[in-house]
């Protein structure tokens, strides 16, 4: 495609927004749109990806003003792994979701029609959001996003509608907004001291100050709400849990790592120069009581989603260890791509692991752990993509989670942080045990169980091929650890290790 | 990629590429999955035969694989003369327990899953021989502990999934501090290749105790697998698996593997002289002892016939690690021939035990007087390995005995003969009355549960494996100072160890 790196940048944002209207007017003619964007993004990222890795960063100012005045988007290595992501995970819950609520001719209901109607325009809006916030180079704008984000999510989660459901919607609600409203205290006390909103800007002018640290701090504080880390992450299993499966994966995958992805850019570049060890380790341990306690909670759960949702709790705790981990000069930068090789790893796994449990739902007729002897007889196929799912979320080589593991690993032991080294391993060993929870049940004998609802192939195959891809993942590491380095916060420093014998 | 490289590949592939198509074939199509697991077996041995003859004509190793997972990971495969014997072990022994499994598991439920696993089990035990550098062999090395846990709890029984529970748990921690003691090793020296006489000798005076530590986790990950006492607890337990799997297990696969990890440890990454001069080699020794004589007498109590083999697996395997942890040509070789022949030895052994169940119900040595006379030509092989474990000539078992013996005289470590000695009395201890009871007394009227046959004593493909593999203990042993057998190729990796 001869577009040029600016107009991807656009149609990454403009596109989705564009089609979540059209789908929201007309929303029979969704098959038609989905089936137009998903070419035109995927083009877009693919797009994108090659030229900052042959060029370098790409700026975008939008209407060719440039900061402090006008909007400016960025895409360095970083925004165009999560564009990635994004992309990827976005294509496989449009194809599992295509099917989810329109199980078939003369299957559907109007429960179903009203879902559909609603989910699409939300999922474009969201994917709009997204690409976004991972595009943004100044602080307000992230806040944008942010609540564009929070709102969409919130909708997708009270499409269930039951009542559970519109709890927990409710209380996810009111955490995303008082997240926000912190977040926008922090950026309004930011520019009141700095007098711009700009990340690259605001790494040459930061100094520690108290009030500056009062913005990061009240910034950090409602981020963590919307990331979800322990001990704010009470809001997560419910909604997750409640909301339809292809949600459940979208939150769990996406929603939770935007709002983590500004913490890596406000601690990493915009406030990297007043961040203390001190306070990066309040984060570390945050994440270590996340692992402990997310695991613990899954090992308890009765239901499959519930599980998983709390597993997740578990897994965004090992994103936190790179605060601590990535201080170092030596080592920082493989602390800090581990921890977004994690990310992906984990996004993929963790959308298998919701699209898998939302088809044992649907075929099952319920999620109930012990009761799920001989699932494997009747969609072997999903059984087999949990377990896959699975060895990325231990972290077993040669998945996408290992290579994760690894680099965050390599990074502590070589610090001598053998606190942070003991959490990956100890987790590592609490996930297999959920994990294996859930697995024992397809190998125990039972009689052929009854014939249950049938699930679409494309269901099963989205998920299979999801976690897959989770666990061949670690064997091209190298391509997404080569992306990261253009433009990260670390390049200086990794070039002068590397001359190292 | 060179034509070595693409042998490799194909080693590796014959049975992993098997293992994947079988797990999409219907459950009903039982000869077409019998014709591909043969064909991939014996693809496998056609290929590792070609291997065997191009490691012999190139001194070195053979040029290796390689694919950049992440700066400082590589994916590497290769081949060295120690990588043959456990190649060619594990290719043999597949296809004789493909074809035994076969048999074994005619008419029961979920056979593409087993077939499956098990293609990838053997893919795994391929990849821990051929992997060129530490990584890759941690990868495989889980691969394993993963592809063996739904063989073990195939039967699905409440039983058997307690023991794959216990399995897990032992396997996953032995595997956590495997990825922690490679990835300390790797910040202190690098990416680890595997290399002759070890890479660490410039890093033992300055980072002397670091390795110190770092060698001790590395044996207590692999002693997990190798089951040295304290961490044996798991393997008892493994036995609810079905017959052909312990085979597996017990000779090749996941006990071997630990072995083999230690192995590579003290030979190729440490170098046996400076794991030596770190002081690490004398507790090793001792702990193989204690492994050696406490499995040989906890064998001795167990009425069940699969549990006292599995003692007595407790007991052999470390051999191989005792021959490893003492200096001297002598030692290792006898360490290194013993990968071999303890498993052709018990192999043999638990064929014969699945043989007794399977054909007569039988699965306490109690029940097994004269069984001698109802399956002859189980019983005979089984002997065979019993004998050859005991240490008697000309068995294999013998060899290995015997030069264990001269290589603990070599490195000055007299008492170590007194523990192979007490060791064979043992041994004797606990096999002889089995041989007793089943060529001496008196078959009962009735056995517990028999299935007749038709002409032969047993299925043929039951009964095949067994007798193979005990004619191969008895080539083993009797010509072991001929060209082609286990030891002539050990001494040749000696020779080359010590060579310019």
């Amino acid at each position: 495609m001869s577009i040029s790196p600016h107009a991807a940048i656009i149609l990454l944002i403009l596109g989705p927004l564009t089609f979540a209207a059209l789908a929201f007017l007309w929303p029979r003619y969704w098959r038609w749109f989905c089936f137009t964007l998903a070419p035109l993004q995927v083009g877009a990222v693919v797009k994108l990806a090659l030229e900052v890795y042959a060029s370098g960063p790409v700026r975008h100012h939008v209407g060719g003003w440039t900061a402090p005045l006008g909007i400016e988007l960025r895409a360095d290595g970083m925004a165009v792994v999560l564009l990635v992501i994004t992309a990827g995970i976005g294509l496989a819950v449009m194809l599992y979701a295509s099917r989810y609520f329109d199980p078939g001719p003369g299957q559907q209901s109007a429960e179903g029609a009203r879902r559909q109607k609603y989910f699409w325009p939300l999922y474009f809006f969201l994917l709009a959001s997204l690409n976004a916030l991972f595009l943004s180079a100044d602080i307000f704008n992230l806040y944008v996003t942010l609540e564009l984000i929070g709102f969409s999510a919130v909708a997708l989660v009270a499409l269930a509608g039951k009542g559970p459901a519109l709890t927990a919607a409710l209380r996810y609600l009111l955490v995303s907004l008082a997240g926000s409203l912190f977040y926008l205290l922090g950026v309004v006390l930011t520019y009141g001291t700095y007098s711009t909103l700009d990340i690259s800007l605001l790494a040459s002018r930061v100094e520690p100050s108290f009030v500056t640290w009062v913005a990061l701090g009240l910034m950090t504080g409602g981020l963590l709400m919307k990331a979800a880390l322990f001990p704010l992450h009470f809001w997560l299993p419910p909604a997750h849990a409640n909301a339809p499966s292809p949600v459940s994966a979208l939150l769990s995958a996406l929603v939770v790592k935007g709002a983590f992805c500004i913490l890596l850019r406000l601690w990493f570049e915009a406030f990297a120069s007043m961040v203390t060890p001190a306070a990066a380790n309040f984060l570390g341990w945050l994440g270590v009581a996340a692992i402990i306690w997310g695991s613990i909670q899954a090992l308890r759960q009765p239901r499959l989603k519930l599980l998983v949702a709390y597993s997740t709790v578990a897994q965004l705790g090992y994103l936190f260890l790179v605060f601590p981990l990535a201080l170092s000069e030596s080592s920082g930068f493989t602390a800090w791509s581990g921890c977004l090789l994690f990310l992906g790893a984990h996004a993929c796994a963790k959308t298998a692991m919701f699209l898998t449990a939302g088809n044992i739902l649907h075929a099952a007729g319920h999620d109930r752990i012990r009761d799920l002897d001989g699932i494997t007889h009747v969609l072997p196929l999903s059984v087999f993509a949990f377990a896959l799912a699975g060895i990325s979320l231990v972290g077993l080589p040669p998945s996408g989670g290992f290579a994760g593991k690894w680099m965050l690993l390599n990074a502590g032991v070589s610090q001598g942080k053998w606190i942070w080294v003991t959490a990956i391993l100890v987790g590592s060993l609490l996930a297999a045990a959920y994990i294996m929870r859930v697995l024992n049940h397809a190998f125990t004998r039972v009689p052929e169980p009854d014939i249950p609802n049938p699930i679409p192939p494309v269901m099963e195959w989205t998920g299979f091929t999801l976690a897959l891809l989770a666990v061949v993942l670690g064997f091209f590491a190298q391509w997404p650890v080569e992306l990261l380095r253009i433009g990260s916060p670390f390049v200086s420093v990794v070039q002068t290790v590397e001359m190292l014998p | 990629m060179t034509a070595h490289g693409l042998l490799l590949i194909g080693i590796l592939l014959s049975s992993f590429v098997t293992g994947i198509i079988i797990f999409f074939l219907r459950e009903e199509s039982h000869a077409f999955r019998t014709r591909l697991n043969l064909a991939g077996a014996g693809v496998k041995l056609v290929l590792v035969a070609i291997l065997i003859w191009e490691v012999y004509r190139h001194p070195g190793p053979l040029g290796t694989i390689r694919w950049t997972m992440l700066p400082g990971m590589d994916f590497a495969l290769g081949a060295d003369g120690t990588s043959i014997l456990f190649v060619t072990l594990s290719a043999i022994l597949w296809f004789l327990t493909t074809i035994y499994a076969v048999g074994y598991l005619e008419d029961s439920p979920h056979r593409s899953r087993f077939f499956g696993f098990f293609s990838f089990c053997v893919s795994a035990t391929i990849g821990i021989a051929l992997s060129a550098n530490l990584v890759t062999f941690f990868i495989f090395y889980e691969l394993l502990t993963v592809s063996t846990y739904p063989l073990l709890v195939h039967r699905g029984t409440a039983k058997a999934m307690q023991g794959g529970k216990v399995y897990l748990t032992y396997t996953l921690i032995g595997g956590a501090v495997l990825l922690l003691a490679v990835v300390w090793l790797q910040s202190l020296a690098g990416p680890v290749e595997f290399a002759e006489k070890g890479i660490l000798s410039s890093l033992a005076e300055s980072h002397g105790f670091e390795l110190r530590i770092i060698f001790f986790l590395f044996i207590a990950a692999f002693g997990v697998k190798t089951a040295l006492v304290p961490l044996h607890g798991w393997l008892p337990k493994a036995m609810i698996a079905p017959a052909p799997v312990s085979a597996l297990l017990h000779a090749v696969a996941v006990v071997k593997a630990g072995a083999f990890g230690i192995i590579r440890i003290v030979y190729d990454v440490y170098g046996v002289q400076t794991a030596s001069d770190l002081g690490l080699l004398h507790p090793l020794v001792i702990l193989a002892c204690f492994t050696i004589l406490y499995g040989s007498l906890r064998a001795l109590f167990q009425d069940e016939l699969k549990k006292r083999l599995a003692y007595s697996t407790v007991s052999q395997v470390s051999y191989i690690v005792l021959g490893t942890a003492m200096l001297g040509p002598l030692a290792a070789t006898g360490g290194l021939v013993h990968l071999v022949h303890q498993g052709i030895m018990k192999i043999t052994l638990f064929f014969g035990a699945g043989n007794y169940a399977e054909t007569l119900g039988v699965h306490h040595v109690s029940e097994m007087n004269g069984i001698g006379r109802k399956l002859p030509l189980t019983t005979i092989s089984f002997s065979i390995g019993a004998l050859g474990m005991i240490g008697l000539y000309p068995f294999a078992g013998y060899i290995s005995k015997a030069y264990l013996k001269s290589g603990a005289i070599q490195a000055g470590e007299e008492w170590v003969t007194w523990v192979l000695l007490t060791s064979s009395l043992l041994n004797a201890g606990y096999f002889l009355p089995i041989l007793y009871r089943a060529w001496f007394m008196k078959p009962p009227k009735e056995w517990p549960k028999e299935r007749a046959f038709g002409r032969w004593e047993t299925h043929w493909m039951l009964l095949v494996p067994p007798l193979v593999t005990a004619i191969l203990v008895i080539y083993a042993g009797l010509f072991a100072e001929t060209g082609f057998t286990p030891l002539a190729w050990v001494k040749l990796i000696a020779a080359r160890e010590s060579g310019p």
